[in-house]
């Protein structure tokens, strides 16, 4: 087993390993610490295998932007963040089936693409952002397309969510949300 | 990128960031005496002039006054994120450096070793440091939220809020360097403007939306809402002290000069002599370059310094609203105006002056939409109300539109 094998072992054993815990702890804001360093091994991992232009936007937006927008989204809505936060919902069972079931079909997916590849040390010009730039606006070019409807579709969304209008909530335009009032 | 890269025996890369660290702590030691010196011109005062010569040790006395201070956790704090806060700040400001070129090929002394004065160079290096600095917000961000104090909170909160949102119009304004240079390693963009010529010129919008943008991601004045002291008493430090307060006060000074140093790396052509000494033929080789780089970066520490004596904090929502309103659409703009010029010129479908002529045109229609008055809102209440400045006790400013009353009058 080469050094390269090893160490991405041993970052996706990482990632697995905080990927449960960020589920299991009971405290919001530590399970936000926790998906931080999953998703910093999965750059790590990303790193190894030669795409280094997709391991640092991985650290840029997931970790730079996406948690810590939920760090604040929990500060800014005076959801509590103290001990015994993270309450299970009923949801949990069903959750627990759905993620496995996903799992499954990623690894049947990587199974399939991947069996038998040897993890080699990175080759020049395989992750580079021009190779990565020419596949998603060539080849990729409508599934990358289609990604940002969803966007669009999430930002439409968010909108809503924010202007209660009276007909919503028979509530003044700047009324402070329920749950924020105890 | 220079093949030294990678094949570089283990002793020159240790030297190298061992020698990028001291670097950047003696530079810190030196900004806070130089922010200090120069405020106090500004303001008439003399500032720190006892300890050494022109009071340069000040900050080293005050480094070690505040090393040797008791190191206080709060009951309600959640101990190891507090612990981790500082820890997370300082790295990735430390981080960042690893692909900051401070010069060319230098010879060792005493050695017959050549290398480049850059610890390592990454095809995506611009991108490396915008991912590693970004990592810096979660200092603050947990300082806040872990010191169980609502101050600190208030100012984690708001740092997020405004670095995720300064972030983006500062990647924007680094997409048209990536178009003139061709590429996001920080050696080929000094390269590339050492034959073009300082991006800065042609690039003068992203220049400015930067210089305004690395403000705003430093949280220095008059940005630095996360650390109001009129409203959040220290912000997000508010319980911190001894060891772990200085490192966030480290943190900020290297960030300072990391923003300060990209700048002149992408847009002050790095470590390139400036113009009346690079006649000079020795200008670029050797060490001197270093002394250019460094010379720069004082530039920016310099307008940090100025920006924070001359201009009082911005409210909050006014700097947010600066900042998704005014620089983000901004920067959007003047992005796709050099794509589309830069394509057309690469092609070589347009000449220098129609390009001018074009651009003229549409600053022109840009300007005279911007002077298009917005529709008035209707006004809620048609006769300004009277506010009694002293109903509630203590004195209190009227709102915009009503009519002060005194008491006395």
């Amino acid at each position: 087993m080469s050094m390269v094998e090893l160490t991405f072992l041993m970052l996706s054993g990482v990632a697995v390993f905080s990927a449960l815990l960020a589920v299991s702890t009971t405290q919001v804001v530590h399970a936000a610490l926790w998906l931080v360093l999953t998703l910093g091994a999965i750059a790590g991992c990303y790193l190894l295998i030669g795409a280094e232009f997709i391991a640092w936007v991985q650290v840029l937006i997931y970790i730079g932007a996406v948690v810590v927008l939920l760090l604040f989204a929990l500060m800014l809505t005076r959801a509590p963040t103290g001990p015994d936060s993270a309450t299970t919902t009923s949801n949990r069972n069903v959750a627990a089936a759905v993620s496995v079931l996903v799992a499954g079909g990623l690894a049947a997916i990587m199974v399939s693409g991947f069996a038998g590849e040897r993890l080699a040390p990175p080759r020049g010009g395989v992750g580079s952002a021009a190779s990565i730039g020419d596949a998603i606006f060539g080849t990729w070019v409508l599934p990358f397309e289609i990604l940002s409807l969803v966007l669009l579709a999430a930002l439409v969304g968010a909108i809503v969510l924010t202007r209660r209008g009276p007909e919503r909530d028979n509530g003044a335009p700047g009324d402070v949300p329920e749950r924020a009032q105890h | 990128m220079n093949g030294l890269f990678g094949t570089e025996s283990w002793w020159v890369v240790i030297a190298k960031a061992v020698l990028i660290f001291l670097i950047l702590v003696i530079y810190t030691l030196f900004n806070i005496w130089f922010e200090r010196r120069v405020v106090a011109k500004m303001q008439h005062r003399i500032g720190p002039n006892v300890h050494g010569p022109f009071g340069l040790l000040q900050s080293l006395a005050d480094g070690v006054k505040l090393a040797l201070k008791e190191d206080i956790v709060p009951t309600a704090a959640d101990k190891v994120v507090y612990v981790l806060a500082p820890i997370l700040a300082t790295i990735p400001a430390f981080m960042a450096w690893a692909v900051i070129p401070f010069g060319p090929e230098v010879r060792i002394p005493f050695t017959d070793t050549v290398t480049p004065l850059q610890l390592t160079d990454l095809p995506v290096g611009v991108l490396y440091i915008l991912a590693v600095t970004s990592i810096g917000i979660y200092g603050i961000v947990l300082a806040g939220w872990s010191s169980g104090s609502t101050y600190a909170l208030l100012g984690g909160m708001r740092s997020s809020a405004q670095m995720i949102s300064y972030e983006v119009a500062m990647g924007l304004a680094f997409v048209s360097v990536f178009m003139y240079a061709g590429s996001m390693s920080t050696a080929d963009i000094v390269a590339a403007q050492a034959e073009d010529m300082w991006f800065a010129l042609p690039l003068l919008p992203s220049f400015v939306i930067y210089l305004i943008a690395m403000v705003g991601e430093t949280n220095r004045a008059p940005f630095d809402l996360p650390e109001a002291e009129g409203e959040l008493v220290g912000g997000f430090h508010t319980e911190y002290s001894s060891l772990k307060f200085a490192l966030f006060f480290l943190a900020e000074y290297v960030n300072m000069v990391t923003v300060s140093a990209l700048a002149t790396t992408l847009f002050l052509g790095g470590w390139r002599a400036p113009w009346p000494i690079s006649l000079w033929d020795g200008a670029n080789s050797g060490y001197w370059p270093v002394l250019w780089f460094l010379g720069k970066t004082l530039i920016f520490i310099f307008v940090f310094v100025w920006l924070r004596g001359t201009l009082p904090r911005m409210r909050y929502d006014q700097f947010m609203k600066f900042g998704w309103k005014v620089l983000i659409p901004a920067a959007l703009l003047w992005t796709m105006a050099v794509a589309v010029v830069r394509r057309i010129r690469l092609d070589g479908g347009m000449d220098q002056q129609t390009v001018l002529i074009v651009g003229g045109i549409a600053v022109t229609l840009l300007l005279v939409i911007a002077f298009i008055p917005e529709r008035k809102q209707p006004a809620d209440d048609e006769e300004p109300a009277e506010t009694d400045a002293f109903a509630g006790g203590y004195p209190v400013p009227p709102m915009p539109g009503h009519q002060e009353t005194r008491p006395d009058a």
